[in-house]
């Protein structure tokens, strides 16, 4: 008994050591010991993170995991993409359309995910184009642009596309202010302060299908507005946007926009903007913009335009704005996750002001205003500051929350990355960039509920980090373990365009809702072939349609004879596959256009106009099988007037003496 | 007793780190899952392969309906590579098919097709022969039935 006493108390020690031996590192070990591991996700291992992430001047929005920092994908969204027939196929054409017709470049700054109560929902990212003034909605179960909206009166569609907390609203302000859509925009330019105005789009969103529609537009003085947050639980119907240039210059602005010590922030009571409308306050506008919106079961893009927007009046319709004096051309404006603390960054400023909501309400209760601009009451800055963060580094830009008290904001002129404690405003800890900061994201870090593991900053200058590639070089995201007291680089990776602000969320949040591909039955495109033995080639006039089908590994038809010079030529191919992760491409020889790449299930129409008379090869361009290699066509082109008649067939059409055999 | 010392730290070692390979929620790969039921193991049954269709039942005449209904599918996700002859396109053509397999044969096949190319003897077999995997179409139970009715028409049950 004593043995077995003693065997057992041997088996506990085991144990134990075995126990403590696999378990994770303490704290102290991981922070000193290798970044590597705390990236590292092993192959075929899922990262813990989707990350979104803005493409700039690409136009698009990538989505890389966390922390590996791998690319997932690249959506395009505003900008487009050859490589997925975004932009190039019949059916995506009009998601490009706007009221000056295609456009196919944009300048994607901000993403934002959908929220309900707060906290992201992973049902949508909304996306905005900088040049031409759009917001995108994009759909988390495909991966793909949904909608776009044009936003008329706008003019560098900056401050966007920043959502309310349970996705009433998208905003929109205006970066450049501009004259009326409506008024004569023939004016001179030195007439700014006169003709000049700043337009914020509320764009309401639908609560089941996300659709959107321009609700109103506030109609603000001219000046420009830079970025913007919601107010969140107790300053839930509000809004806040910084503004700069509140000297009205039209005219080196690097100057001329930088002589007032302080601009301000916006703050606007949408609840009251809200009851003004209803109360039929609103003044229609004719306007011109565009509507695209993608439809899953046709697999087809529809672009309308329309001619009316509402317009409230902010000089006249009190109540609804107030600004709030705010140092040295204010850029970011964040509000932190319980919605009392706004922090405003003036990129030419060396403090960090940090205004409380309740003191704004009482600030408008007690009418403690230091005068008007152009009609709005502008609180007195005491009135509304909470307090300032002293000498925490040079140029702040961005700020994001922890949700466990403490701010982190990106330093632009000196590099480095602060984290400070809203409550007592000291700094706590800083880290270098490499170089040259810009946003940063935490995952929901502008929602109630951050998930304050990462940090991921987006610096615009990478210069001697990666190989050299010649002029251009790559821009970067750095990660940083934030779990600890310390921020702890952990990675960098390079991006695609330029990285401005980016979105995070937990992977459960979004991964299993996503499509793996489209019901064939439920295929309702124009063009559809369900099943080859539906497939055609139809002749109207001059324009030829083949309604095609591709499966592994072979097109139906894939021998085509009877186009004519002259003719437009249509290539609907639908995809028979119903498995995840079989994509058929199609190309054509001499095609100016691009390829069409087809999910499982969907049909894509790609236009082709040959351009000589002769033989034209086509392909599958994505690698679907063994005999991929097999998956080709030949298309004849006769010349214009030619009596060759119109035939197609897939494995029948043999030469004489071998069908004669058969 | 040495037995009963081995066995309890093999234990305490399963249980101190044996957490860490069922952390992840995605799916097991297929080599796994081959191992445990490939072929040689007594609880295979090749006749009706792998899958969730255990025992059909099937009526000694047609139900044309379902044919009707099987021969709709067809159409959209079988015809492009299958001939209703005995003559090989990308698969093998359906005349006999019937004769060839069972009902649950064949309905596991075509709704649980990767595993079964991964393990089913006579799956593979037919592979060597093609050399293409057929493609999963998604087909959903009824589907699956209503083809099979719809391949007992083509081999001439009334």
């Amino acid at each position: 008994m004593k043995k077995l006493t003693n065997l057992l108390l041997i088996i506990s020690i085991i144990t134990v050591t075995f126990l403590s031996a696999c378990k994770p590192k303490n704290l102290n070990n991981a922070v000193s010991g290798d970044a590597a591991a705390k990236a590292y996700v092993a192959p075929g291992k899922y990262d813990e993170y989707y990350n979104f992430v803005s493409g700039g001047f690409s136009g698009q929005m990538s989505v890389y995991g966390l922390p590996s920092g791998r690319l997932l994908r690249v959506i395009p969204v505003f900008s487009v993409d050859p490589e997925k027939g975004y932009g190039y196929s019949e059916e995506t054409k009009p998601m490009l359309n706007t009221s000056h017709g295609i456009v196919p470049w944009d300048d994607l700054h901000h993403p934002e995910l959908s929220q309900t109560n707060g906290e992201i929902d992973g049902r949508w990212i909304f996306g905005n184009a900088n040049n031409t003034p759009r917001v995108a909605r994009i759909d988390l179960k495909t991966f793909r642009t949904s909608e776009i909206i044009e936003l008329p009166n706008s003019a560098g569609n900056h401050s966007s596309p920043f959502i309310t907390e349970n996705t009433e609203y998208v905003i929109a302000g205006t970066r450049f202010s501009v004259p009326g859509d409506d008024e004569n925009g023939d004016v001179p330019i030195s007439t700014y302060k006169k003709n000049f105005k700043g337009y914020i789009s509320f764009i309401s969103v639908g609560k089941e299908d996300g659709k959107m529609d321009i609700a109103f537009q506030l109609q603000c003085p001219g000046i420009n507005f830079d970025l913007s947050h919601a107010g969140k639980g107790k300053s839930h119907g509000w809004f806040f946007f910084s503004c700069y240039n509140t000297e009205q210059a039209n005219t080196l602005l690097e100057v001329n926009a930088s002589q007032r010590d302080k601009d301000f922030i916006m703050a606007v009571n949408w609840k009251k903007a809200e009851e003004y409308l209803k109360a039929g306050k609103g003044r229609k506008q004719a306007v011109k913009y565009a509507h695209n919106y993608y439809n899953e079961t046709t697999h087809t893009a529809v672009s309308e335009i329309r001619n009316e927007v509402t317009i409230l009046d902010t000089k006249e319709l009190k109540d609804i704005c107030y600004f709030i004096p705010c140092p040295k051309s204010p850029h970011g404006c964040d509000v932190d996750p319980t919605g009392e603390y706004i922090v405003g960054s003036g990129k030419l400023a060396a403090l960090i002001p940090v205004f409380s909501f309740d003191k704004i309400q009482k600030a408008i209760a007690d009418k403690a205003y230091e005068g008007e601009y152009d009609g709005i009451p502008v609180i007195k800055y005491d009135a509304a500051l909470y307090g300032e963060v002293k000498k925490p580094g040079l140029g702040p830009l961005h700020t994001e929350f922890d949700g466990k008290g403490n701010a982190y904001t990106s330093f632009f002129v000196s590099s480095e990355v602060v984290k400070w404690n809203i409550k007592d405003l000291k700094v706590l800890d800083r880290v270098p960039t490499f170089y040259s900061v810009g946003h940063l994201c935490i995952p929901g870090g502008d929602s109630r509920k951050p998930s304050p593991k990462y940090l991921i900053a987006y610096n615009k200058i990478t210069k001697d980090r990666y190989l050299p590639t010649g002029p251009e070089l790559a821009q970067s995201a750095q990660l940083y373990d934030i779990s600890g007291d310390k921020m702890q680089l952990i990675l960098d990776f390079p991006t695609i365009g330029e990285p401005h602000y980016a979105q995070a969320v937990a992977a459960d949040v979004i991964k299993n809702n996503s499509v793996k591909f489209f019901k064939i039955d439920e295929n309702a495109n124009k063009y559809v072939s369900k099943g080859e033995g539906t497939t055609k080639v139809v002749r109207e006039g001059n324009k030829v349609h083949i309604y095609m089908t591709a499966i592994r590994s072979h097109f139906s038809p894939d021998n085509i004879e009877g186009v004519r010079l002259g003719d437009e030529v249509y290539f609907h191919v639908t995809n028979l596959e119903q498995d995840w992760d079989v994509p058929h491409g199609f190309a054509v020889k001499g095609a100016v256009n691009a390829e069409l790449l087809i999910m499982p299930g969907e049909t894509q129409t790609l236009k082709w106009t040959p351009d000589r008379v002769g033989m034209f090869p086509m392909y599958c361009t994505d690698f679907c099988s063994a005999l991929h290699q097999e998956m080709q066509g030949y298309l004849r082109v006769s010349p214009a007037g030619s009596n060759v008649p119109l035939t197609f067939s897939t494995g029948t059409n043999m030469p004489k003496e071998e069908a004669a055999t058969k | 007793m040495k037995k009963i010392l081995a066995f309890c730290i093999l234990s305490a070692f399963i249980s101190a780190c044996g957490g860490k390979s069922s952390t992840t929620d995605q799916p097991a790969s297929s080599e796994e899952t081959t191992e445990k039921t490939a072929e040689g193991n007594p609880s295979y049954d090749p006749n009706r392969g792998t899958g969730k269709f255990t025992k059909v039942d099937i009526n000694p005449t047609l139900d044309a309906t379902m044919a009707e209904n099987g021969s709709k599918i067809f159409a959209v996700k079988c015809g492009s590579c299958h001939k209703l002859t005995e003559e090989k396109l990308v698969g093998p053509g359906w005349k006999g098919v019937t004769s060839r397999h069972s009902a649950e044969w064949i309905m596991n096949f075509i709704t649980n097709t990767d595993e079964m190319l991964n393990k089913d003897p006579k799956a593979q077999a037919q592979l060597e022969i093609c050399l293409v995997r057929m493609p999963n179409q998604n087909l959903s139970d009824d589907d699956a039935r209503a083809l099979y009715e719809y391949m007992r028409k083509n081999d001439g049950v009334k």
